[in-house]
Order: C-alpha cells, then structure tokens, then sequence
C-alpha cells in the first residue's frame, strides 16, 4: 500500500510540476495571441501616423506614440545619469559595510517595493502641489498656473523615480562584471581611482548602463498608475509643445479608451491594437536588453 | 535577485594608497617634469579633484535614500489632517454668532477677525470629522451631499482581491519553480525562463485589457457569474502578474540549496521526486515564503490591472463573486477628480500611505527572511 502511495506521488508530483510551468507558458500564449489576432487588423500605418478622430471613436495614436516616446526620454535623461553614479557608487566607492551603502542600499530595494501609484501621488502631492506651486508664485506670483498643474515634467521626473532602482541594479551588475585585472592594471600605472573609472570601468560597462536604460525605459512605457494624475490626458488637440504642457500616453489611451470612452464596444479595434502597439514597443525593449545582457555575461567568462 | 549573493569578491582595493609608492612618486606623462618632488608628493597624497569627485558621487547616490525619506513625507504630510483636524469646537460658530448679533462694544476688530476665522476652520472641520469618525465605517460614498469616507469596503475589497491572486498564483509558480529546479529537461528550462520574462514584462495595463476584454467574458460565459467583473475575475488577472514574482525568486532559492543536500539524499536511497519535495522544498521554504510575502506585497499594491478589471463597486460583502473597488484603485479612480486639500484627497493619501506602508513592511519581512533564514541555512551556520 505504502509503495503504491509512493509510487502514485513519484508519478504526480512532476507530472503536476510540469502541468503547471506547462500553464504559465499557455497563459503566456493566450495573452499575446489574444492581443494580436484582435489588433493586428486595425494596426496600419495610418493608425500609427494620425491622432485621434470623431470624438476618439476613428482614427489613430499618434499623439499617444509621441507622448510615451517624449515620456521616457525625459525620464531616461532625469534617471539614468543619477542611477548610474549611484551604481558607481555602490560597486566601486562604498565599502559594503558602511552604513551609507547599506543605507543607500536599503533606499533603492524599498524604492523597487514602493507600489507605482504611490509614486503618483508623491508626484502630485511632492512635483505638482509643493514644487510646481512655488514656482508659479516664485516666476508669476502665482497668477499664472503653469506648473503647479499636471503637466509632461512631473510625469517624467516621478516616472524616473519609479525606474530608478532598474537602471541601479543593471549598471550595477554590469560594473562588476568589468574584469578586475583591468581596474588593477590602470591603477598601477599611475591613474587615480577616479581616472580608472572614467577611462576603463566606465566605457567597459556601457553595454550595461544602456542595458539599465532600455529596461527602465520599458517598464515606464508601461507603467500607468503614477501619470493617472500627473501629466497623462484623456485627449490633446496637439502635441505637447513646451515642458509645462500635458501629453497623451499609449498606457493611458488603453485604459480610458477600454473604461471611459463613450462606446467602448465601438472603439474594440483602436483598444487591441494600442495594446498590441503597447506590447510590441516593451518587447521590442526587452529582447534587447536580454540580447545585450547575454553579450555582457559571455564577455564575462571569456 | 543579484541580492541574495553573499558578497563574494571583496571590492578591489581602489585606494590610492594602496598603489605602490614607487610608481606613485613617478611623474605621469601629462604632468609638467620641472615641478619639484614636495608638489607631486601633495598631489599625489591630496587631490582636490578626486577628493570632490568622491564627495559628489556619494552626495548623488544618498539621493536615493532621500527620494524615499521624500515619499515618506509628503505622502503623509497630505494625508495628515485627518488626524489633526483644526482644534475648534462647533459650540465656537454659535457663540461667533451670537456675539456678533448682540454687537459687544467689548469686541475689538482683531477679535473679529479671530473669530472670522475660527468659523472658517469650523466649516472645514466639520467635514473632517464627519470624516475621520468615519474612516471606520462601512460606506464608501466621497462623492454624495453627505460624503462617506468608509475604508472598509475597501480594505476588504483589497484583501479578497489579493487573496484570490495569492491562491491562484504561488501553488502554480511554486510548482512550476520545482518543476524547473528538479525535473525539467533542458528543451523545457529553455521555454519556460523567457515565458517568465516575457510575462514579467507584459505592461499592467495590458493585463487588465485583457482581462477586462477577454478573460471577464470567458469565464462568465463557463461559470454564469452575475456580475461579468467581479473579485474573482480581478485576483484572477492579479495573479498573472504575480506569478513571474513568486516564481523567480522561489526558483533562486530552490536552485541556492547546496549540492551537497540533494547529494547526500540521493545517496541515502531517496529518489528525484522524494529529493526534490522532502529536502529541496523544505531547505527553500524561507526564500519560498519571502516570494509569496513580496507577491502580496505587488497585489495589494497593484492599480491599473483592479482598476480595469474587478468592477469597482464599493459594496462590502464576503461574496468573491461580486464587484469589489480596492484600495489601490480607489486612488487611481479618484484622484483625478477631486479638489486639492479637500477631505476626500486628504482620505485618498491616507490610502495611499497605507499602501506605502503596508508593501514596505511585507518588503522588510521578506528581506529579513532572505538574509538571514535562507542565507544563514544555506551556509550552515
């Protein structure tokens, strides 16, 4: 009897391990098949290349496009110089003992942890009511409401924030993976600490930091929730022109178009394929971060 | 999770110091020859570039920690006036009243004005305490003649939400970890890490599209439920998002449990399957927990995927078939629309903090149990 039970859990317990990995990869296959066999139809170039139509009802996203791309460069540029030094940092100044590494450390884990629409709400309660307020007071004496409004930069510089621990992790990673000897050899011939960093550590992991880039520029394509009320608008006439003006969004457009569009049933191919748009835009991201990655990890053994 | 790692290498000595003196006492080719040996020996002791270097890169990474310090602040900082809502009494109106009915000579124009102004904050404390009584209550209605600010539906409309998710997704990442860690061939790892990657990557709100277009349809349509988004629905969709979580780090810690246990079990007669459930399993199981406390954690905290796909009726019931709003949706939703520093953004901060501090705490707990747990078992101390 005993052996029978053995028997039956040595037989059951991979078949049901393997039932399960086994369903991961379904799901996977059931979401992307779903998003692209209902847009692939609707996605033409005339989606891609015009705005918005009779009352969001017809025509394409290009302004959403525009909007995400200006989005993420923003952010790239307010995120990846900060993340980078701070993964200089870590790897090559900080002792792991200090307090301020372990600190700092502990800052960037919490700051992964933080749920994205607590982020939002720093970005209103922190960019827009307490620094964009002050600055209209400070530049127009507060007659003007320009800054202390929703607007592309906040969204930007809370989205940076929300990215922030990926490009840390990533350089981080890849400046470790920067071969020893050579830091040794620079130093040996007489470059300071800083010079080897610049000259050899630098250039050596800049496969990583453009890695930390592209990953964090996918997750904020992605990410919704801290632009519900920082920047992202429902529709623009225009693009937006000036750091102060509101933006459309891929991510955004998907939610308001499936939930608060006035005949959602109508707009079902615009709704798949700004997903499908969406999804291509991360995946596209991620297999070049992937690709670039397995390069760093095979020059590393080599 | 690089974070596991113990530190192996200690960081290359970078210290000038530790250089030679020999070769540092040597001109660089750059630098002028006729200088004389006292200035190089300064410049090499005490660089004034490299010293500010130093100081401004670790001022840059401290930033870290102060955008989280910053967090902290003003997410509270906004939703503290529930608690402290302005000192005044309402029997302060009446008597700001009557006073100024019966016109006492005795009340200078200052006074006026205090008074002015104690009934000002009257009116805005009435709403707040209508409202910090009733953060406790069961109706969450912010937007009515006499708004309702009830956490509780919410609360609970997180909680069976989160524990759908947490149900459906860990037995299966777990199981699928296991299956990856102990019986996989290698055709089946190479599919199944860029399925989890893949699905990692899947942006939130494509998640919830797809459960709110496809998935809320389908399974109406196998079950009947009566509500076409409901809890279910949402932890449902909640758990594809989950599932890459619990899954990567159950497979990190299951892959860590040292060779030489799964060795010694198989030596004693256990075969793959016994291996793999009675010592693999329970030697992970710390780092097994730590996944599901962080799965929590991004379920609870999750927006968008609840936000499109649960219905977001705030109607409290026990009932997972039923339209459920979340917490973390109720921001989402509402945020928009509500005027700043009013009672009902003050409430949606304290959510929001909440929130905050209910991930940070799952996040430390799960960190502790890595660190010391899983390490310390693995490294037989």
């Amino acid at each position: 009897m005993r052996k029978l039970g053995r028997q039956f859990l040595g037989f059951s317990i991979p078949l049901l391990s393997g039932l399960c990995a086994f369903s991961i990869i379904l799901i996977v296959l059931i979401v992307m098949g779903e998003v692209i066999l209902g847009g692939w139809s609707t996605l033409t170039w005339e989606f891609l290349s015009t705005g918005p139509k009779a009352g969001m009802t017809e025509g394409g996203i290009y302004p959403a496009i525009i909007g995400t791309v200006l989005l993420v460069l923003m952010m790239s540029i307010a995120g990846v110089p900060i993340g980078t030094v701070t993964a200089i940092y870590l790897s090559e100044y900080a002792s792991q003992r200090s307090i301020l590494a372990r600190l700092i450390r502990f800052a960037v884990n919490t700051l992964a942890g933080v749920p994205a629409i607590v982020f939002g709400l720093f970005g209103l309660g922190f960019f827009i009511q307490f620094v964009g307020t002050r600055m209209d007071g400070l530049l127009s004496g507060g007659a003007d409401l320009r800054w202390g409004q929703p607007n592309i930069l906040w969204a930007s510089l809370t989205m940076a924030l929300l990215t922030l621990p990926v490009v840390i992790v990533s350089v981080e990673e890849a400046i470790k993976a920067v071969p020893r000897e050579l830091r040794e050899a620079s130093l040996a011939l007489g470059a300071t600490k800083w010079e080897t960093i610049r000259k050899v550590v630098l250039p050596n992991s800049m496969t990583g930091i453009l890695t930390g880039g592209i990953l964090a520029v996918s997750r904020g394509a992605g990410e919704v929730a801290p632009i519900l009320f920082t920047g992202a608008a429902y529709f623009l006439p225009h693009l937006p022109g000036s750091l102060s003006d509101q933006f459309m969004e891929l991510g955004y457009h998907i939610y308001i178009m499936s939930t608060q569009s006035p005949d959602v049933e109508a707009t079902r191919g615009i709704q798949y394929a700004t997903t499908l748009v969406l999804l291509l835009l991360t995946f596209a991201l991620n297999f070049s971060a992937i690709f670039l990655r397995y390069k760093i990890r095979t020059r590393k053994v080599r | 999770m690089q974070d596991l790692q113990p530190p192996t290498t200690s960081a290359p000595s970078l210290h000038p110091a530790a250089a030679t003196p020999d070769t540092t006492s040597l001109p660089r080719p750059g630098e002028d020859k006729s200088s004389n040996a006292s200035t190089l020996w300064w410049k090499k002791r005490f660089r004034l570039g490299e010293f500010l270097i130093e100081k401004a890169i670790t001022a840059i990474s401290f930033l870290s920690f102060a955008f989280i310090a910053l967090i902290f602040v003003f997410v509270f900082r906004e939703a503290l006036p529930i608690f402290f809502p302005a000192p005044a009494k309402k029997a302060v109106e009446t008597e700001a009243v009557q006073q100024e009915t019966y016109g006492d000579e005795t009340t200078p124009a200052d006074r006026k004005q205090e008074i002015d102004e104690r009934a000002q904050s009257v009116e805005n404390f009435e709403e707040g305490t209508a409202k910090a009584a009733n953060l406790v209550s069961t109706t969450w209605q912010p937007v009515s003649s006499k708004p309702k600010y009830g956490l509780v539906p919410l609360v609970v409309g997180s909680l069976k939400v989160t524990t759908v998710a947490v149900l459906v997704s860990a037995p299966i990442a777990i199981l699928a970890a296991l299956f990856t860690a102990a019986f996989a061939p290698r055709w089946a790892k190479e599919l199944l890490k860029p399925a989890i990657e893949i699905l990692a990557g899947i942006p939130s709100v494509v998640i919830g599209f797809f459960a709110l277009i496809a998935m809320a349809t389908f399974m109406q349509d196998l079950f009947g439920f009566e509500y076409r988004l409901n809890a279910f629905i949402g932890g449902l969709a909640l758990s594809l998002a989950v599932i890459p979580i619990i899954y990567t780090i159950t497979e990190d810690s299951l892959s860590r449990v040292p060779t030489v246990m799964t060795e010694a079990s198989l030596a004693l007669g256990a075969s793959k399957w016994q291996t793999a459930t009675f010592v693999v399993l329970p030697a992970a199981s710390p780092g097994i927990f730590a996944g599901i406390l962080l799965g929590i954690g991004r379920a609870f905290g999750e927006t968008m995927i609840v936000l499109m796909a649960t219905g977001n009726a705030s109607i409290l019931s026990g009932n997972l078939f039923e339209p459920v709003r979340t917490m973390s949706a109720t921001i989402g939703a509402e945020m928009g629309e509500v005027v700043f520093g009013d009672t009902h953004y003050t409430v949606l901060f304290f959510i929001g903090a909440v929130l905050f501090l209910f991930t940070f705490t799952l996040n430390a707990i799960a960190e502790l149990f890595i660190r010391q747990r899983l390490m310390k078992r693995f490294e037989g101390r």
